[in-house]
Formats: structure tokens, sequence, C-alpha cells
């Protein structure tokens, strides 16, 4: 019996065999972000599959879902849910489909219990059927993490869950990584030299598309941290402009607003 | 021809013990009994349990408490037997559409025809055997070309898979001459004649030995040898699976029940196999002493017939339903049922996710959650933001054409927020609609930052004079 093993190892070793168990770990380890600046930061190139990525958000609006959405245009072309588990507020379908989001690959499900917050986010990782899950939990101790990382990985799914928790704080997920509102470079460069025309001091009652019109002001940008990644880039940190839909659009310079006069 | 004998030699105490989870009950559970009613009542079959306790088959129960004061009897009870039995028949259906139920413990199945595709008959005949250990019994099998010898075989503790005439014909010769299942008469006279084994029966001349012994011995040998035909009813299916298993004691738990519903999703599965038919709802009706039992119904997006998906679905909403008393029986009753398409299985393992993957997720959700809690989004053609979205069958969803900047995050009831910490980025884009259906809404929005770095869009009343700011959504 000794004598095929040599053999066998040397035709596995040509690598002109192709083996059937070994294809699974084949398949690819990580999903682009759709940003190149964040794929060069990350090991793989992208998100990682079949883990858990947490995403520690302080508050809302900072482009914390913009960031995912190109990832999520791309899988909700696959015939996977893309699943979205105990969301803060709604997911509003007009603006999640011109960001090129196949809406009917998404999955709404509205939970207010903690436990059964994970309990969804488990089945919707570990059921296979799902490219990728969206998580929202109240509370997450670590052996939940555990279970949550064991059903991506099963599920083959790329986990996603946002806390307010404390960047100080140990965590299991395999990337995690720090949102906070990055001001632009160029609006920094302005206010230093218009002597600080901060919004906050200007304590008039006046609509806001009247004042503060600043030529060079831009939206806030992105900043990321990583505060744990599987490979090097630990506190590495980079800003990026997640490009949500108002980029491109401008204030009305003569009060003359586009007028829906609706007939729906 | 040939024939399987699944014979259930314990099937008077199955019918009670299948219901109950082994690795639950061990040594702890209470030692169990069937009685057969009598003068003195005596035991009929006792568990393994018992049996360490000193308590026999054919002891007086009365003896039986003296032994084992917890002792739990139930009568025997031969309306579920052949109920078991015919729910066991519509089960093995995947095997082979020609069967027969033979009381009061076996089934038959001809399987000469299907051995080539179950893989032979060992592959078949163990499966049948694991699948039957699943459901709960404790089988015998055996094989023979006539039905008759396959039963005789079997219920003389032969195990013997025969496919041939002569080899049958052999080993039946070596049965004796009480293990011929004719009446206890035709035996005592046999015996006076001094014939011990059926080899000694078939050495006397045939009329005499119909003469002495009567024609049915001649007649029941003849078909058990396959010297003549031996034609069997075959099962007549009911038009819907119904089955019910009885609990050796009533429970309150949800644990036992669940065990419980196991054993009879295993027999829905095996029935729906062998019409290639999906279940889409069914029933479990949950029956209590004195009280009208709790149903509890259960549907299905998408025909299905996957044993395990099934069990999940129950067992979520077994474990949500509130139970007025201790449960008795349990019974499940199919209501629909749906053809399904036959699958090729793939030669490779597939990471391909199937619509039967993703109805079955959306299952096991809302099982839990609620029909409502899960939902997908689509979207609406109006002009106010709040009603331009629509919460939909997951799955289906209507995609806008174009669509102005909107925010992903959308709040359900707009919040009032002080202008002095916005900062506008794009606006005012005014909506004016809906004077026609009392909720009219003329509004000038604008996308703002505030000073803490997020974006919301905002907007101000056309008629309010105090003008006051609302936030409507994030963008997230």
């Amino acid at each position: 019996m000794s004598a095929p093993e040599p053999l066998l190892d040397a035709l596995l070793l040509r690598s002109r065999l192709w083996r059937g168990d070994t294809r699974a770990d084949v398949a690819l380890p990580s999903e682009p972000t759709g940003h190149a600046s964040l794929d060069a930061l990350l090991p793989g190139g992208g998100w990682p599959r079949a883990a858990l990525t947490e995403l520690l958000v302080a508050q809302p609006g900072i482009g914390e879902l913009s960031l995912l959405v190109p990832a999520l245009a791309r899988l909700s072309r696959r015939d996977a849910w893309i699943a979205l588990v105990a969301p803060p507020c709604l997911p509003y379908a007009p603006a999640l489909a011109s960001a090129g989001i196949e809406l009917s690959r998404l999955l709404v499900i509205r939970v207010h219990d903690g436990a059964d917050r994970l309990w969804a986010m488990e089945q919707a990782l570990a059921s296979g059927a799902c490219s990728a899950v969206l998580g929202w939990p109240t509370f997450i101790r670590e052996r939940a993490l555990r279970r949550l990382q064991l059903a991506a990985e099963n599920g083959k799914a790329l986990g996603f869950y946002f806390s307010a928790g404390e960047a100080t704080s140990s965590s299991l997920a395999a990337l995690r990584l720090q949102l906070h509102p990055a001001a632009p470079a160029r609006r920094i460069v302005a206010a230093l030299h218009a002597d600080a025309r901060v919004p906050a001091s200007d304590t008039t009652d006046s609509p806001p598309g009247t004042r503060g019109r600043d030529a060079t002001f831009t939206p806030p940008l992105l900043g990321i941290r990583v505060l744990k990644v599987r490979g090097p880039g630990i506190g590495r940190a980079l800003v990026l402009d997640v490009r949500r839909p108002f980029a491109q659009t401008q204030v009305a310079a003569a009060p003359s607003p586009a007028r829906h006069r609706a007939a729906s | 021809m040939l024939w399987l004998a699944l014979h259930l030699p314990r099937l008077p105490i199955e019918v009670f013990l299948r219901a109950r989870d082994p690795a639950v009950g061990g040594s702890a559970a209470a030692p169990f009994a069937v009685g057969e009613a009598g003068s003195p009542p005596r035991l009929l079959i006792v568990t393994p349990e018992a049996e360490r306790l000193g308590l026999a088959p054919g002891m007086a129960a009365s003896a039986a408490y003296a032994l084992a004061p917890d002792l739990v009897i139930r009568p025997r009870d031969r309306t579920l037997e052949r109920a078991t039995l015919d729910s066991l028949a519509l089960w093995a259906e995947q095997f082979t559409p020609m069967l027969h139920v033979a009381e009061p413990d076996a089934l038959l199945l001809e399987v000469a025809g299907c051995l080539r595709l179950f893989g032979g008959l060992d592959p078949l005949a163990d499966r049948a055997a694991d699948d039957l250990a699943h459901l709960g019994f404790d089988p015998r099998l055996a094989c023979a070309p006539t039905p008759t010898g396959a039963l005789l075989l079997v219920r003389n503790g032969f195990d013997s898979r025969i496919t041939d005439l002569d080899t049958m014909r052999a080993r039946l010769a070596q049965l004796p001459v009480d293990g011929l299942a004719v009446d206890d008469t035709t035996v005592q006279r046999l015996r006076g004649m001094g014939m011990r084994t059926v080899a000694d029966c078939l050495r006397l001349p045939r009329d005499g030995l119909a003469r002495r012994a009567g024609p049915a011995l001649l007649d029941h040998l003849d078909r058990a040898l396959g010297h003549r035909p031996d034609p069997r009813a075959p099962f007549v299916p009911p038009p819907r699976f119904a089955s019910r298993v009885v609990l050796p004691v009533p429970v309150h738990e949800v644990e036992p029940l669940l065990f419980a519903a196991r054993r009879l999703v295993g027999e829905l599965a095996g029935f729906l196999a062998g019409r290639t038919a999906g279940v889409t709802r069914f029933t479990l009706r949950l029956e209590h002493e004195r009280r009208p039992p709790t149903c509890v119904p259960i549907e299905l997006s998408m025909p299905n017939r996957d044993a395990a998906h099934l069990t999940a679905l129950v067992r979520e909403r077994l474990s949500r339903t509130a139970l007025p008393a201790a449960t008795e029986a349990i019974a499940l009753d199919c209501d629909e049922t749906q053809q399904l398409a036959p699958r090729n299985f793939t030669l490779f393992a597939s990471d391909e996710v199937t619509t039967e993957h993703r109805v079955a997720l959306v299952e096991r959700l809302r099982a839990r959650l609620g029909h409502d809690a899960v939902h997908g989004l689509e979207f609406v053609p109006r002009h106010r933001p709040e009603l331009a979205h629509h919460e939909s069958e997951p799955g289906h969803a209507i995609h806008p054409t174009a669509t102005p900047p909107r925010p992903l995050w959308l709040l359900a009831t707009p919040e009032p927020m002080a202008s002095a910490a916005l900062h506008p980025l794009a606006g005012p884009e005014r909506i004016e609609s809906g004077w026609w259906d009392g909720r009219d809404a003329q509004r000038d929005y604008f996308i703002a930052t505030r000073t803490d770095g997020s974006v919301v869009w905002v907007y101000r009343e056309l008629d309010d004079s105090a003008v006051r700011w609302f936030v409507q959504g994030w963008f997230a």
C-alpha cells in the first residue's frame, strides 16, 4: 500500500488533477467593494466573503450604506437575496433602484426583539440563499457573533452588521471598519481663507438655500479607519467619496425651484 | 416477482413509543408496556427498561405493578396499529406502486420492477430499513419470490434476501409446522401425525395431506412455494395523506411534541416522494383530553417535500403555539399538494442558489416572525416621497425609470429640525401633490449637510409661515 502514495503525490503536485473537494475553497475569497482605493487597502481586494464585517457608525447619514452600494448592486444581479435585517429606517426603494440595486432581490426583515434579530441574521446567513446580509443588531455578544460567523461560512454569504459600538472593544468579525464623516480637503482650504464661515454660527431662520452658498463647498466625504483585518493594514485610514446621488447636483442659484406639479 | 416483506414485530408498542424521544427518555423514562385485555389483563410487549425490572410479556398486570409501581400500561390499540400500517403503506409508495398491507404487522412490497432505480435489492432494503428506523420502528426484512413465502420467512425470524424459487423452497422446508401461520387445530393434527417441519409435510402424498389436514393447508403451501399463483389486493391509497401518533403519556412541553411531529413529517415526505409531489398546506392537530384540538395550519408558498425544511417550519410554529392542555396525540393532515417537476442531480456540488432555496428562507423567517415581517420593496410612481415606495411580496418588484436624487433611508414620520444646523448642498425641489386625497403636500426639498457631517433630506411646507424644517431622509 505504500507504493501508490508517492505516485499520487506526484500527480497532485503536477496540478493536472482537478480535485472536486477543493473547489469550494477556490471560490472568490472576497468581493470587490467597487471603490478602488478601499480595495487596495483590504487584503483579498474587497469585502471578505463567507465572513462577517463590522461597520462602526456613530450616526446615520454619513454614507455608510452608500459604501456598500456598488458591491450590493453587483450582488443583486445574482439569484440570491440581499437581506436587510432590522434596518433603522425605511430602505427607500426609488433610491436603491437608482443606485443600481435590483429591487426584486431585496428582502427586508422587520424585527424588533434583539434575540430575534440575531436569529434572523443567522438564518439568512446560513441559508445559502443570500449573497449578502446586512444587520442592525441591538446588542451582540461574543457567542452570538461566533454563531453568525459560522453561519456566514456555511452559507458563503457576505455578512455586514452595523454597530454604534466602541472602537476599543474587541470583536470576532473578520473585518472591522470605523466610519466617520470627513471634511473634503477643498472645504478646509475655503474655510481657512474665508475666516471660518461655519454654518452653525448662522442663526437666521432663512431657508438654507439662500444662506452659506459657498461655491467651493462640497459634501462631506466618508472617512474609514481599519480597526481589524485579516492580514496587514490595521490602523490604516482613508477618505472616500462614496458617490452619493447629490454629488452631481447644484444648489439653484436663483430662487426658481424645479416644479413638480403632479398628476400622480 | 420479488416480494420484500417489512415486518414490525413490536408494532403494538411502537405505535406509542415512536412518539417518545429515546434520547430524552433513556433510563430515566418510566417503564412502559402494552397490555392485552382479559382476566387477568396481561402484558403483551414491554420496553427494555421494563424488562430490566423483571417484567416480561405474558405477566399479569397486577404482578407487573408490584414489581414496577411507576409502570405505564396502555391497552393494545388495534385500530391505531391498522391506521399506522396504512400510513406506512403511504410512505412505502415511494419504493413501489404495488404493495399490500399484510395485517396485523407487515407490509409486502413488490420490488422486482424497481430494483434498478434503487441500485439493487440491498440498497433498497437498507434504505427502507433506515427510513423505518427514522420513523421509530424496528423492522425485520425478508425478500422472497412469493408474498406468502416472504411473510413466512420474516415472521419466523429469517432475514434472508432470496431471489430464486429453489433457495426459497429449501429455506421454507426447514420451517417448523407451528410457524406455518395456519390455525391451531391443523398444527395439532400435523404434530399428531409426527410432522415437525414443512419438509415432513411435503414428503407426504398430496392427496393424502389434503384429506388429513384439509385443502386449505395444501393451498397455503402451494402459494408459499410458488406452485400456485398468489394474487394480493394492491393497497389503494386514500386521496389525502393523514397520519396520527399517540403519545405514550400526555405531555405539556413542546420538545416531545416536536419529536413526535418529526415522525409524521417523515411519513409525509415518503408519501410525497412516491407521487413526485410537494405539499403546499398541511395542518397539525394536537389532541387534548376533554378539550377541542389545537389546529396549527402551516402554509408554504412553494410546494416542498424536504423533511428537514418541513420539520423546521413545524418547529417554529409549534414553539410559538400556546397549548391549552396536555397533548395526547398529534395528527398531520396534508391539505394541498402540487406536482413537483423532477430534478436532475448535478455531478459537481454547485453553489447555485435556486428559487427553492430563496423561498425556503422566506418561509422559515415568516414561520417565526409572522407573515408581514418579511417583505420586498417596490417603487410606486407617485410624487410624494412617502407614497413612492411600497412593501411587496419578496421577489416581486416594480422598478422606477428615473428618479431625482433620493435618500437611501426614509423616515416613516418626518422629524422637525432647526435650520441653523443645516448647510444646503442641493435644492430646492418643489413637490406639490395630493390636494385631492386629503394628504396635500406642498413642499420645497433640499439636500443639506448638518454640522455633524451627516447629509439629510429636508423640506419646508410652502404654506407654513413659521418656516419649520423637517428631515425626511438620510443620505446614508
